[in-house]
């Protein structure tokens, strides 16, 4: 991986919060290799900011000190897309869950990616509620039995990788939470690409479910090969729906470039929004249309 | 009304016809001629098709609501007469195309028919059946006596940007219905339309317009607006006013975006605004509540229309003044205004921006359907006396920041990411720099902290209501939004009734409410709603129980006559 430069360091990242996830949660191994890649790439308070939504992943942003944003549930991409806007300088991630993007927030989760905002998401995958002590989310499969489906989950599960690829997302990822130095240079590669970042990172949820374990990543997960095409995006979409033993791809499955949305508002192209303060406006030209 | 001269001409048609455009070229033709003028429309929501009418009333006086009936009509279709049959005046006037076979055999007031052939005019002109529009009004501008060079000025100005066809087509047809009445209807001209001797130049404009250049003038940098009636309009101006003025305008997916993407403009230090009406703001509630915990500053226009669900989405109501006042679970301070007119409404969003960076909380601005989008003439909005005022903010590192640092106004600084500074804008509970907390200490202080923002925003800020008429009057009536132009309207009447307009909801002005109720010797409560709310928190703030409740909950507006009516009946007793 790249280090720009030594100015952060991982102590500085360090806040006076412990982690409350479960051992083994998949989210110790993200947090790990998102600082990683901060400490590489010098992500710090003068050119970053964190945002989260609600669920065991937001609770994250305790533990890294970086500005950051804890929003509400399902609601991280807005705050986020919001954010980019105002100041297109900052480098943007959005920490979000199965149940936060994909049930509460789908239509946002949706509408990020065919607007291509410049903003990476990094989407904690456990295939269930957590946080709320153990429920089907959109990712659990068919048939899944938990406290909100006794009797085996009638839904069929989403793939957020093919969401995203269908929804024209430009820069489309997984990986499984525990490779953490490939989750690091992943982050690293979906910050620096022009445009929406999606990766989806593959973790087990240890104390709500013993479906997706560690052990069941480890076996079943294999990476793209050498040869795979990443601007295929048909070719992209029909390997995103690959899921079952030793079929679940890791890696870049889509990355095209395009103009980001930011690059695209004429009133940004100088300089961000919020360089200047707010100025009061004269308006006779315009009163004079009322006239 | 009985105190005042107000001449008032009808337009009616069919949705698509331009019917409301046209009303506005009158509405300029007037008040370029120096006259005051206030436009009342009715329309059903339906692009084509669908019947729409507007009222342009014209006084040298200004005037500050629609009437009951009007004293000359353009009808371009047989339903302005079916539906209006009670609002034609004797011995109106009457334009209509004399082509078409209305049925005028209903009207059972002496009216003077104007059969025009306006298609045929429209056509001469080169222009298409649309353009009897123009015809009608160069036909009746005519007919009232003023000068066809201030219309097609006016049509010059208006379509200039449309080339010099559309122009030149637009004023053929102005002209030949303007010679043609002249021709054959000259003895029937009236010397309505002349032109003051004092000309002030006035702007004519709706609270739609107004909310939209008050934010722009209050240096708005980003906002995120769902469409919905009553409000699109203020989005379409931002949309169109953005680039020279630099700000973002976002059409986001849904209100709850709309929210959320203002919040996190906000957060990275842009003045933000959304704006919807009832049905938007209940997907903005969750964000609100955000907004408050967060202590971010965000303006929230909600232009109310009536009823629940979709209820009725063109025309006016005031139903929502509990719903902003409550909405979010939890307790939070939040600052609400309620505009009465255009100029309110103006004042108040500039005015809700220096607020909600001051206080760092939701300012939601309550406007309702019958300013949104009903035109008056008013002089040019005045900005000289404001000043951007961003409260306790800075872009610069600070040594020990502590955002949510607690503080005896209970306003903290407020930073923004990228400054250097680390915090968490925490929609947990959280302790001083924005860190979860549960510990009792933070959970109570950062609540009175929060809480006290409004303790401090009441003691600093004039949120008295006003009071328009005598000192003493036999009768007060006390209403607030756009009730407040009928009932001054009929004011004009009754110089021995006083009118109290309230516009801060929150925080309330009790002492200053109190004070004035509890001396009158009888007041009206007047809203546009089921439930009469603002007598109920007139009684929870101020312990006054209003007993005279007038209210209307049909969508339309109250008239200055049935205010009129209203307050004989109540002075003869």
């Amino acid at each position: 991986m790249f280090y720009k430069n030594k100015m952060t360091l991982i102590t500085d990242l360090t806040t006076s919060c412990s982690p409350t996830w479960c051992p083994g949660c998949g989210d110790f191994a993200i947090w790990a290799a998102f600082k990683n890649a901060a400490v590489a790439q010098d992500w710090n308070n003068l050119n970053t900011v964190l945002t989260a939504g609600i669920g065991c992943h937001g609770h994250l942003l305790n533990y890294v000190k970086i500005a950051s944003v804890e929003g509400l549930h399902g609601r991280a991409i807005p705050l986020a897309t919001g954010i980019k806007m105002a100041n297109s300088r900052l480098n943007v991630f959005v920490f979000t869950g199965d149940g936060d993007s994909l049930a509460e927030g789908g239509n946002h989760f949706i509408n990020a990616c065919r607007r291509n905002h410049d903003i990476t998401v990094i989407l904690h995958d456990n295939a269930i509620y957590a946080l709320t002590t153990g429920q089907t989310s959109p990712r659990s499969p068919h048939g899944f039995k938990s406290k909100s489906t006794p009797s085996g989950n009638i839904d069929e599960p989403i793939s957020p990788v093919s969401l995203a690829i269908a929804s024209g997302a430009t820069f489309v990822a997984r990986e499984y939470a525990s490779h953490i130095p490939q989750l690091s240079e992943l982050i690293v590669k979906a910050n620096d690409h022009k445009g929406i970042a999606i990766i989806d990172v593959l973790q087990p949820c240890v104390s709500f479910s013993d479906l997706y374990t560690h052990d069941f990543y480890q076996q079943n997960t294999y990476y793209l090969s050498k040869d795979y095409d990443a601007t295929n995006q048909t070719k992209a979409f029909e390997k995103s729906l690959e899921w079952g033993e030793k079929q679940i791809p890791l890696g870049i499955f889509y990355q095209v470039e395009k103009p980001s949305y930011e690059d695209q508002i004429i009133q940004i192209a100088q300089r961000p929004l919020v360089d200047k303060p707010p100025t009061k406006k004269d308006l006779s030209e315009i009163f004079k249309k009322y006239s | 009304m009985e105190n005042q001269d107000i001449f008032r001409l009808s337009i009616g048609g069919q949705a698509g016809q331009g019917i409301k455009a046209t009303g506005l070229l009158l509405a300029k033709i007037a008040t370029r001629l120096g006259k005051h003028v206030y436009t009342y429309s009715e329309f059903p929501s339906l692009i084509k098709g669908g019947h729409n009418l507007i009222q342009v009333s014209i006084s040298k006086e200004q005037v500050f609501a629609p009437s009951k009936s009007t004293d000359f009509w353009i009808t371009l279709d047989q339903n302005t007469l079916n539906v209006h049959l009670a609002e034609f005046q004797d011995s109106c006037s009457i334009i209509f195309d004399e082509e078409k076979n209305y049925d005028f055999t209903r009207i059972n007031k002496k009216a003077n028919l104007f059969p025009i052939p306006l298609s045929k005019l429209s056509k001469d002109a080169g222009g298409s059946q649309i353009m009897s529009n123009t015809v009608a009004l160069g036909v009746a501008i005519a007919l009232l006596g003023a000068d066809l060079q201030i219309f097609k000025d006016l049509l010059l100005d208006e379509f200039g940007s449309k080339g010099e066809e559309t122009v030149k087509v637009n004023q053929l047809a102005a002209q030949n219905g303007y010679t043609y009445a002249l021709e054959h209807f000259a003895e029937k001209k009236k010397n309505i339309l002349f032109k003051e001797d004092v000309v002030e130049q006035k702007i004519v404009v709706n609270a739609n317009d107004a909310v939209a250049l008050g934010a722009i003038a209050a240096g708005l940098q980003f906002a995120a607006i769902y469409p919905m009636s009553p409000i699109s309009n203020i989005l379409h101006i931002l949309a169109s006013n953005q680039e020279k003025f630099g700000f973002i305008y976002k059409q986001p997916e849904d209100e709850i975006a709309a929210i959320n993407m203002a919040i996190g403009a906000s957060l990275a230090g842009a003045r933000s605004m959304t704006a919807t009406s009832g049905g938007g703001f209940g997907l903005m509630v969750e964000g609100l509540g955000l907004a408050a915990m967060t202590e971010t500053p965000i303006v929230v226009i909600d232009g109310m229309r009536p009823g629940p669900a979709t209820g009725l989405p063109t025309w006016s109501g005031q139903g929502d003044l509990r719903f902003v006042l409550h909405a979010h679970q939890g307790d939070f301070p939040r600052i609400v205004l309620a505009a009465g007119d255009p100029l309110e409404a103006f004042y108040l969003t500039m005015q809700a921006f220096n607020l909600a960076d001051k206080y760092q909380t939701p300012v939601i601005v309550l406007i309702d359907k019958n300013i949104c989008e009903h035109d008056q003439s008013m002089p040019f909005f005045d900005t000289a006396n404001y000043a951007i005022d961003q409260g306790k903010f800075t872009t610069e590192k600070e040594a020990e920041f502590e955002r949510y640092k607690l503080s005896a106004d209970g306003i903290s600084l407020r930073s923004i990411p990228g400054s250097g500074n680390f915090f968490i804008a925490n929609s947990y509970e959280h302790a001083t720099i924005g860190y979860d907390s549960e510990e009792i200490k933070d959970i109570n202080s950062q609540m009175s902290k929060r809480m006290t923002k409004l303790v401090t925003c009441a003691a600093n800020e004039d949120t008295s209501p006003k009071l328009y008429g005598p000192q003493n009057a036999d009768v007060t009536i006390v209403s607030w939004g756009s009730n407040k132009g009928s009932i001054l309207q009929a004011l004009k009447d009754f110089p021995n009734v006083n009118y109290l307009h309230l516009t801060w909801m929150s925080p309330f002005p009790d002492k200053a409410v109190r004070a004035v109720l509890e001396k009158c010797k009888y007041i009206i409560n007047l809203e546009c709603n089921y439930s009469a709310v603002l007598a109920g928190l007139i009684k929870e703030k101020t312990g006054i129980e209003i007993t005279d409740n007038f209210l209307k909950y049909d969508g339309r507006p109250f008239f200055p006559e049935e205010i009129n009516e209203k307050l004989k009946s109540v002075l003869q007793k």
